[in-house]
């Protein structure tokens, strides 16, 4: 059922609304509207209880294991949340002069510092809204720092073919062409095609370390010499930095520029899809062409850096300050982890998945590169169950929703055919690992018995297997009953 | 160990099994060299109840204010009930709904908002938000430019704001288009229309502008299309309760309308996280960025709701894809779309119109004050520029004395229009906010008239 469905005409959430509604006589009758919005018309229950019941429909961290790998389901702690909504920071109008939010920007500005030394980078910009935005910023600064030199003919971004899609897609948006290369047996940068892909056309590497394969590059050092002497810039994906939270830092392993994802690694919520945040680090040589605002620290003293500060900027990327909600969390939970919090989300976060790893391939399931070390992840491939069974790794994925754990990534990266992409992050206790091992092998089991039972899962959910055949060729989009005036009146 | 389970049993037993005599060990594959020491800059980690105490002391520092900035972002009373229910578990701490079946709360939901948009815009289809109304607009142009394909040019007023201007230009400079800037009459605060034979892409329609001023949204509608360019609808989604939707502008309607999503619910917050509406004609659905909610069937034939048209994405295009874009801001959009729900038609009417007549009422009674005039003679909507014989970042300071945030100084961004700020008063204002604002400004400006700081004295 739908809002739409509860709606009466002239019911309202009486206590909601303002006093009657002032006069509008002073506007230009063609510019107002003539029939009103058809928006739902409920009681304050109405809208509670529906809403409620939708949340319920949903697994989510609090409620299911959620081993999906490249996402990074740790648990968000609470206190991340009440602290960030207390009422005085939500009152504050983001245009307020910066006397008017000391405490604020006090969080930000101690965040940012704390950012720049768990990467290793020499500045870092809070402005980007996401990963991808975060790319963004990233690859426009390469593109900036290289145009600010006069070396225009870099026109090119290479880009692993384990890479995920933002990555080439970003590259487009800056104006960059993109040269896929290929990966190596163990799951590496392929250093031949490397090598042979470099040249004075290109502007830079993007990277994700450890991979979306879930293996570390070991060869780093040399990747980063041959795209330094080719005159290329290191570009980091942040994606997987979980794994390496207190052990490595980008800075260190020569990356130029790197974005990093703060709802995973810093456990900011994924709100069912957003909203996150996508601070960008830089090196040295990209300080000057960081988006603003940053946050500045005069004796004491914050503000935000505007385009006086900083005239090479790449300029701004949203209207005010980012999601500042969002860094607040990722602060508090800064704060709460600390230094020696810092040091061991990557060690348990890789403990968590090589245990799960070696459990699994004692279990009879295929890793895809057996002889490399978990980072933080690792993909099981069910390439042989499927030629045996049939049973594929979307079919194995819906039935473990059937056991109450959310499925992991499916079929990313796109290089490991019939894959699952599994990360367990460092939240999760040995009891609850070894119960998704037991589901995993009770459905491998079930694929090997009763084919059939697993191609038609899930059966246990609010809803079975979508057609999104029809969703996409018959689109709609919006609700339109039938009774329903069109929008052109 | 703060969020980790692990007693020192359980790893013993987890290192057992896999074979490693150390967590170090686990970690051999990176090359020795690379090692990083111990964090300089992180301090020793608090027990929740001293971040706690921290937290709110520096939530006491920044305080309350009596609030009178919009530009852009609007303080709206928030019912209770959004909040609460926006931070369930089940909401707060979902992933993007790739496992549709597992996902059906947060579907369904955006469906219902992607419904609300369309009904409150006029359009046809809306997708799941974006990040804000900056970005929002930014992906709208490069929307248009995708759509002409034969120009690359768009035409921008300044009386759009000036921030989401350069946010436009930081998102689409790199790929060769050129953003035009449109005068505005200083008589009206309308954006004036130059003798353009046409041969661009867009015209962004602001609606109510930067300035609070209401644009002559049908005439721009229909010269953009006269000219074969989209008109592109920049729009305040509460005005949209009574103000014309942009499907009905002009003879045939907006083609895009994209605008900031904060005034449906979300806390002023210092900044986010909001999110980015965009609602569009069906024919250009293909071109839209973001994700996209429809409804469809299960196995049975019972309705659910999925992702859909993915083959525009990222994750399937690469490097043909829309945008990069991967999230919408939904946790935002689950806020919104209970705002919407809750105000309805009538509420979300209400609040459009106090904040109009707030506005108005402000504008009177500040006017009535000697050398405080209003920019322009057009009529307003829920902010109004006011123009002052005086310096604006001193009587700014001194209201803020008063704990009084009076408006936003716009002269940096228009020195044209002298000493001048930007004046909102929303529904949340009493009329005793509005006479202690007044009250303090005439307090202000006379005593600085009659003993000016030094720095003014003759």
């Amino acid at each position: 059922m739908l809002i739409f469905d509860h709606s009466r005409p002239g019911r309202t959430a009486a206590a909601q609304l303002p006093a009657a509604g002032g006069s509008l006589d002073d506007l230009p009758a063609n510019l107002r509207r003539r029939a009103p919005p058809a928006l739902p018309e409920v009681s304050e229950l109405d809208v509670v209880r529906h809403y409620t019941r939708l949340s319920q429909l949903n697994f989510s961290i609090d409620t299911q294991f959620y081993p999906l790998g490249s996402c990074t389901m740790k648990y968000n702690p609470r206190a991340c949340n009440s602290l960030a909504m207390l009422p005085q920071f939500l009152a504050r109008h983001p245009a307020s002069p910066d006397e008017t939010g000391q405490g604020f920007l006090a969080s930000m500005f101690e965040l940012q510092e704390m950012l720049k030394d768990v990467t290793g980078m020499a500045g870092v910009s809070m402005a980007p809204m996401a990963g991808a935005h975060g790319e963004f910023a990233g690859v426009a600064m390469i593109r900036a720092y290289h145009d600010a030199r006069g070396d225009t003919a870099r026109r090119e971004i290479i880009v692993p073919d384990a890479a995920h899609g933002t990555n080439p897609a970003t590259a487009t948006m800056c104006g960059y062409t993109v040269k896929e290369i290929p990966t190596d047996a163990t799951g590496g940068v392929d250093l031949a095609a490397l090598k042979a892909a470099v040249g004075p056309q290109t502007a830079g590497l993007m990277l994700t370390n450890p991979s979306t394969l879930g293996v570390f590059e070991k060869t780093i050092a040399e990747i980063q010499k041959i795209v330094h002497d080719a005159g290329g810039l290191l570009y980091y994906d942040g994606a997987n930095l979980n794994a390496i939270l207190g052990k490595v830092r980008p800075g260190d392993m020569g990356f130029d520029v790197i974005h990093m994802n703060l709802h995973k690694t810093f456990s900011t919520p994924h709100g069912g899809g957003g909203p996150g945040a996508g601070p960008v680090g830089v090196s040295k040589r990209l300080l000057p062409f960081m988006p603003i605002p940053l946050v500045l620290n005069e004796n004491g003293a914050y503000r935000l850096a505007t385009e006086t500060d900083l005239p090479q900027s790449i300029g701004r990327m949203s209207a005010n300050m980012g999601n500042a909600g969002v860094l607040m969390r990722a602060y508090i939970y800064a704060r709460l982890l600390g230094r020696e919090g810092m040091h061991r989300v990557a060690e348990y976060a890789t403990l968590n998945a090589n245990y799960l790893m070696v459990r699994l391939r004692e279990a009879g399931f295929d890793l895809a590169f057996p002889t490399r070390r978990a980072s933080h992840e690792f993909i099981v491939t069910l390439k042989k169950l499927k030629d045996a069974t049939g049973v594929s790794a979307m079919d194995f994925a819906k039935r473990l929703l059937d056991y109450g754990y959310h499925a992991p990534t499916t079929y990313f990266p796109l290089l490991v055919p019939e894959c699952l992409l599994i990360e367990p992050t460092e939240t999760e206790s040995r009891e609850t690992l070894d119960g998704f091992i037991e589901a995993m092998v009770a459905i491998k089991h079930e694929a090997e018995t009763n084919a059939a039972l697993v191609k038609g899962a899930p059966y246990s959910l609010p809803v079975r297997r979508l057609d999104d055949v029809k969703a996409a060729r018959e689109l709609d989009l919006a609700y339109k009953p039938a009774e329903f005036i069109p929008s052109r009146v | 160990m703060p969020f980790i389970p692990h007693t020192e049993e359980d790893v013993s037993t987890m290192l057992g099994a896999i074979g490693a005599a150390s967590i170090e060990n686990l970690f051999d594959e990176i090359p020795a060299a690379l090692k990083t020491g111990k964090l300089k800059d992180v301090p020793d980690g608090l027990p929740e109840m001293a971040v706690a105490r921290l937290m709110q002391e520096r939530a006491s520092q920044d305080g309350f204010w009596s609030n009178f900035i919009g530009a852009g972002v609007y303080e709206h009373h928030i019912p209770a009930a959004i909040w609460q229910i926006t931070t369930r578990g089940e909401f707060y701490s979902a992933y993007t709904p790739y496992q549709a079946e597992a996902s059906q709360g947060t579907l369904q939901l955006i469906y219902e908002y992607q419904t609300m948009m369309t009904r409150l815009t006029g359009l046809d289809v809306s997708n799941a938000s974006l990040y804000d109304g900056a970005s929002a607009l930014a992906e709208a142009v490069l929307m248009a430019v995708r759509s002409h394909k034969t120009s690359r040019r768009v035409l921008v007023p300044k009386t759009v704001h000036p921030i989401y201007r350069r946010v436009v230009d930081t998102t689409v400079k790199n790929q060769g288009i050129e953003l035009v800037e449109l005068d505005y009459d200083p008589a009206t605060g309308q954006t004036m229309l130059p003798a353009e034979p046409g041969g661009f892409a867009g015209l962004v329609i602001p609606q109510p502008n930067f300035f609070g001023v209401l644009e002559d949204v049908h005439a721009m509608t229909d010269w953009a299309h006269d000219k074969g360019a989209l008109a592109i609808a920049l729009v305040n989604p509460t005005t949209l309760a009574v103000l014309e939707a942009p499907g009905q502008w002009g003879a045939k309607g907006a083609d895009i309308a994209v605008g900031e999503g904060q005034p449906l619910g979300a806390p002023m917050a210092s900044g986010g996280p909001y999110f980015g509406f965009m609602c569009c004609r069906q024919d250009f659905v293909r071109q839209m960025p973001g994700r996209i909610v429809g409804r469809t069937v299960d196995l049975d034939g019972k309705p659910g709701f999925a992702l859909t048209l993915q083959a525009r994405e990222q994750h399937i295009r690469r490097s043909k894809a829309t945008s990069n874009i991967c999230t919408n801001q939904g946790l935002v959009v689950t806020a919104a779309t209970q705002y919407m729900a809750l105000l309805g038609p009538q509420g979300l009417a209400k609040v459009a119109s106090n904040s109009h007549a707030n506005t108005v009422a402000l504008a009177d009674k500040l006017t009535a004050i000697p050398n405080v005039t209003r920019a322009f003679a057009s009529p307003c909507f829920h902010e109004v520029v006011l123009q002052l014989n005086d310096n604006a970042k001193d009587v700014l300071r001194a209201l803020r004395a008063q704990g009084i945030l009076g408006g936003l100084d716009i002269s940096g961004w228009y020195p044209e229009l002298g000493q001048a700020i930007l004046v909102c008063a929303t529904e949340t204002k009493t009329s005793g906010d509005l006479d202690q604002y007044a009250q303090q400004m005439e307090r202000i400006l006379s005593k600085r008239r009659e003993a000016p700081p030094c720095a003014y004295k003759n």
